[in-house]
């Protein structure tokens, strides 16, 4: 440090670091010196974009302003903290959160996306709960597309081969080809956890005199990324130094140990505050820790573990080496920390302690190499005011409607189409992913794919249980991305809603291009605010989130991808509704209304490559009168199934009622609606329900009641044929056959 | 005249090594069938006087070197194969099979699934024997549908261990439908030569009753262990 104070005018590569010459010029203001190598490693990760939300913050302030205090009242950890959690009753509580892994999964599929679930299982850990399901929302380019072999059976296989090893059962998520992903695959985990709400943990290090133990693996070279380039100039003189990969490299085995070990430590309450290790290593961690906490840190670099030689104070900082924590613990507490760990063969080192000033000191060889206020780092990065403008272009997209696309008519004609798009990409049977998924380990799984929503008892003597969606159809956004998050919104919720859990909380996973356009920034905005109206109308909070910029490819960004996640919860899980048609018999029935709305459809994607018109409508009053009737259906017993309508219409969500419970159907469409309309329109808050004869004046009662529209379609029948008046007999075996031999022809290699 | 031992009486050990994942649901299948469970801990070379051991699933130390080759030499297992020798029922699963064969208390090998990915599946199965501690109570014959989720679930022996195990009644499960992983004789489960050590590659504790599992088809594992331990106590 004194080296740095005494040679003002020394160069440093801080654009090859990612930051603007008045962000550098800041850095020195604030510390009224040129920074250090480590402390200039620590600025440049913790402002970029991914780490400072400074594009999105602006605009995710919108937000807190739309969050009643009737809506916070079961939340008692939100934004800004590592993951949202809330009280789900009986003295439960559960976090949930998802994150992006989008670029490192396109560079290294494997290790990218395993790695992606590593970390956000941290992030649960982090808020003291025990870490109970994984869930994955993925985008591929087209999926025949070259690189799609390449990349999908990858990130499936590290999705599995990191998650499958944790012992964390993976209840759901999404898959979605566009060609707007080919070179931009959307990788994002999601983590649900458990705790007793008197357990939670929050990241501060506070109270004089703690220790700050750094414990799991060993920090090394991997995932430096972007600090390689400090690397490279205090190593100039050297050569034959190996480079390892910038993205990181998971050990499964290693964070299934760290969870127990972490698991343990809490129950023992040997730990006063925690944070994990991810994006940026020991310089999150650090900063993070000392900004929230109230007085200062002081860190010793040399007694980090680590395992390659000769790594430079930045490179210790800024290292992604995986399967690490951060905690502080009162002294006392140490040695009793230390022999959890011991016991579980975690390393563990005490690696510094709080102090009473505001700085955070951070020394290596005896010097000090960094001494920065870590509010300064942490908190009060740069924000941009970015430019927003809609694109000109949004007016064509907006005009071009699907109205002209020739449409089938015949019963021949509506036949093909029907087996056709089943056996799309976009719509086909998932099983090819989720099968190389443990969706049973832990013994708490109720539903999972191809379950609407995963549900997982959380406590076997109540029968408490949650359920999780997560959902977001891009091409809507694309045409309209403040309906269109709302429409990703409505479909989560509805897909909590049909297991007969009440919607309680959001998350979201807001991936987009580049903000440096304005119309990317108008697309963002536009969601934000969709989504926060949306929350606020639904009266459920957002809880947290996670914002990737930067997913385009030249100009060519992909389309608006904010992937909202829905949490709910569910008194007891034996009445849970399932997806399949129930027993013969039972009548088929669609809530809801139908229109003729084919903007952004799958229908026009699959069939006609259109991209074009208006969304369809927004309706979260209706989305909320059918999410009460679903409840109360679910509370006395009423339905024997529920299933939501969404891409694919109601003829998908007939074929995938049929085909999950093996029972077959005979509907008629609606009269007053055209044959294709009432098959395949994407019109928003409609659900499929079966419903016994014996309760059906019952649930007409009900939905009379809340003012949603009954149009009974036919009934549940032995044989196993799905049969659609006047258009067509389908056997179950033929659409099974459509349904599920897409995926496996193209990626079993 | 001491009262009749009942199934509360039975203890029933369930492994722990680094990387074991499915120990809860094998403490919870051992409850679910009325005896009690007993935590082992790797690391310890005392089976706690219990009548049974469960070997879970899983990965143990994370499948490093190859699958349960590692958690074959750790204490608790010389203690369960000195037991198994005595006759104490061990029931290995998944990895808790992989383990078993690495530590010589059963014949052959699990290997890469044929298709080279992880199967997570509801599987049907036929249960071939019921002359061994773990399969009493099923029908021989008897078809059920379990979980399998596994990716070096292919079972691989030589010919002669093939001939030994169908001539002697060894074989326990076979896969019916399509193979999911290529094992040879769609073999999913084998026994020692004494019926008391099992090993299966799917997964009965995940199939102890239809809301958590595809059906309740694998309680009767566990009931049969305690029927074989609590038949051992009144001879």
């Amino acid at each position: 440090m004194q080296h740095a104070a005494a040679t003002p005018e020394q160069s440093q590569p801080y654009r090859e670091l990612g930051l603007a010459d008045d962000e550098y010029a800041r850095i020195r203001e604030i510390l009224g010196r040129r920074p250090t190598a480590a402390e200039l490693a620590m600025y440049s990760v913790m402002w970029s974009e991914h780490c400072s939300y400074k594009s999105s913050k602006v605009h995710l302030d919108y937000f807190g302003k739309t969050t009643s205090e009737a809506m916070r009242a079961r939340m008692l950890a939100g934004i800004g903290d590592n993951a949202g959690v809330v009280e789900v009753g009986d003295g439960w509580a559960v976090t949930f959160k998802i994150e992006s892994h989008n670029h490192p999964s396109y560079v290294e599929p494997y290790q990218g996306a395993a790695t992606g679930v590593g970390g956000i299982v941290r992030d649960i850990m982090a808020m003291g709960a025990r870490p109970v399901a994984v869930a994955d929302s993925l985008r591929f380019g087209p999926a025949d597309a070259v690189d799609t072999a390449r990349v999908l059976p990858a990130v499936v296989a590290g999705i599995g081969g990191y998650g499958n090893c944790l012992g964390l059962p993976n209840i759901g998520g999404e898959l979605v080809f566009d060609p707007t992903y080919a070179g931009n695959p959307l990788v994002n985990a999601l983590c649900i956890g458990v705790m007793r709400v008197a357990d939670l943990h929050l990241a501060h290090a506070s109270g004089t005199g703690n220790k700050i133990v750094l414990f799991g693996a060993r920090t090394g070279l991997d995932g430096i990324g972007g600090v390689s380039v400090l690397a490279s100039e205090s190593f100039s003189g050297q050569t034959g130094r190996k480079k390892l990969p910038s993205v990181q490299v998971g050990d499964p085995f290693t964070e299934k140990v760290l969870i127990e070990c972490c698991l343990e430590l809490f129950d023992a309450g040997l730990v006063t505050g925690i944070q994990d290790l991810g994006g940026a290593g020991l310089a999150c961690a650090t900063s993070e820790l000392a900004s929230a906490g109230d007085g200062g840190m002081r860190v010793d670099l040399d007694a980090v573990p680590l395992r390659a030689l000769s790594m430079t104070p930045a490179e210790i900082l800024c290292s992604e080496s995986q399967e690490r924590m951060c905690a502080v613990v009162r002294p006392s507490d140490v040695d009793a920390f230390l022999a959890v760990c011991a016991k579980w063969e975690v390393i563990a080192t005490v690696i510094g302690e709080v102090t009473d000033g505001d700085r955070l000191v951070i020394t290596c060889g005896g010097q000090t190499v960094l001494d920065v206020p870590p509010r300064t780092v942490a908190h009060e990065g740069p924000i941009y005011h970015r430019p927003v403008q809609r694109p000109p272009t949004q007016d064509a997209l907006e005009r071009s409607t699907p109205d002209t696309l020739a449409r089938p008519s015949t019963p021949k004609d509506l036949r093909a189409t029907v087996l056709r798009m089943v056996a799309s990409p976009g719509l086909c049977s998932r099983a090819w992913v989720t099968d190389q998924y443990d969706r049973y380990v832990r013994g708490a799984t109720v539903l999972a794919q191809p379950s609407d929503a995963g549900m997982l008892r959380i406590d076997e003597a109540s029968q408490r249980g949650v359920a999780v969606a997560t959902d977001c159809n891009s091409r809507y956004c694309a045409l309209d991305p403040y309906a269109g998050a709302q429409l990703a919104l409505a479909e989560a919720f509805r897909n909590v809603a049909v297991t007969g859990a009440v919607p309680l909380a959001v998350t979201n996973c807001l991936n987009f291009g580049a903000p440096t356009d304005p119309g990317v920034m108008w697309q963002f905005e536009q969601a934000v605010r969709g989504l926060a109206d949306g929350c606020a109308q639904l009266g459920i909070p957002v809880t947290g989130g996670n914002v990737s910029f930067y997913n385009q490819t030249g100009d060519t960004a992909i389309l608006p991808t904010p992937v909202i996640g829905v949490l709910g919860v569910i008194d007891d899980v034996r009445r849970r509704i399932p997806t399949g048609v129930g027993g013969a018999g039972d009548e088929v029935w669609l809530l809801g209304e139908t229109h003729d709305e084919f903007g952004g459809s799958q229908w026009a994607h699959e069939v006609h490559g259109h991209l074009g018109g208006r969304p369809p409508t927004v309706d979260l009053a209706r989305e909320q009168a059918i999410g009460t009737v679903l409840a109360a259906a679910s509370r006395d017993g009423l339905v024997s199934a529920a299933h939501d309508l969404s891409d694919g219409g109601l003829a998908q969500a007939l074929v995938e009622a049929c085909l999950s419970s093996g029972a077959g159907a005979r509907v008629n469409l609606p009269a007053q609606l055209d044959p294709f309309v009432a098959l395949f329109s994407e019109s928003s808050a409609r659900v499929l329900l079966g419903v016994p004869t014996a309760t059906a004046s019952r649930v007409a009662q009900l939905c009379t009641d809340h003012g949603v529209r009954v149009t009974r379609l036919g009934e549940v029948h032995p044989a196993p044929e799905l049969e659609i008046a006047n258009i067509a007999t389908f056997t179950l075996d033929d659409l099974s056959v459509a349904w599920t031999a897409t995926l496996p022809a193209l990626f079993n290699s | 005249m001491s009262p009749a031992p009942t199934s509360a009486a039975c203890r029933i050990g369930v492994i722990t090594f680094p990387g074991t994942l499915d120990d809860v649901d094998a403490a919870r299948a051992v409850r679910h069938a009325g005896a009690q469970p007993v935590s082992l801990w790797h690391a310890d070379d005392d089976l706690h006087d219990v009548d049974a051991v469960v070997v879970p699933g899983g990965f143990s130390y994370g499948d490093y070197l190859r699958a349960g080759a590692i958690a074959a030499h750790q204490p608790v297992l010389r203690a369960v194969v000195d037991a198994a020798r005595r006759g104490t029922p061990v029931l290995g699963i998944c990895n808790g099979f992989q383990i078993l064969c690495e530590a010589g208390l059963l014949p052959g090998a699990l290997v890469r699934n044929a298709g080279l990915h992880f199967v997570c599946r509801d599987q049907r199965l036929r249960v071939e024997t019921n002359a061994t501690a773990w399969t009493g109570r099923y029908p021989a014959g008897a078809e059920i549908v379990v979980p399998l989720k596994s990716i070096e679930g292919r079972y691989v022996a030589d010919a002669s261990t093939l001939a030994a195990l169908a001539g002697e009644g060894r074989v326990v499960l076979r896969y019916l439908g399509t193979s999911p992983n290529g094992a040879v004789q769609d073999i999913a489960g084998i026994a020692s030569a004494d019926g008391r050590v099992v090993g299966l590659m799917p997964h009965p504790e995940h199939a102890i009753d239809s809301l958590t599992g595809p059906s309740a088809d694998g309680l009767d594992f566990f009931r049969s262990a305690i029927d074989a331990v609590l038949g051992s106590i009144s001879v």
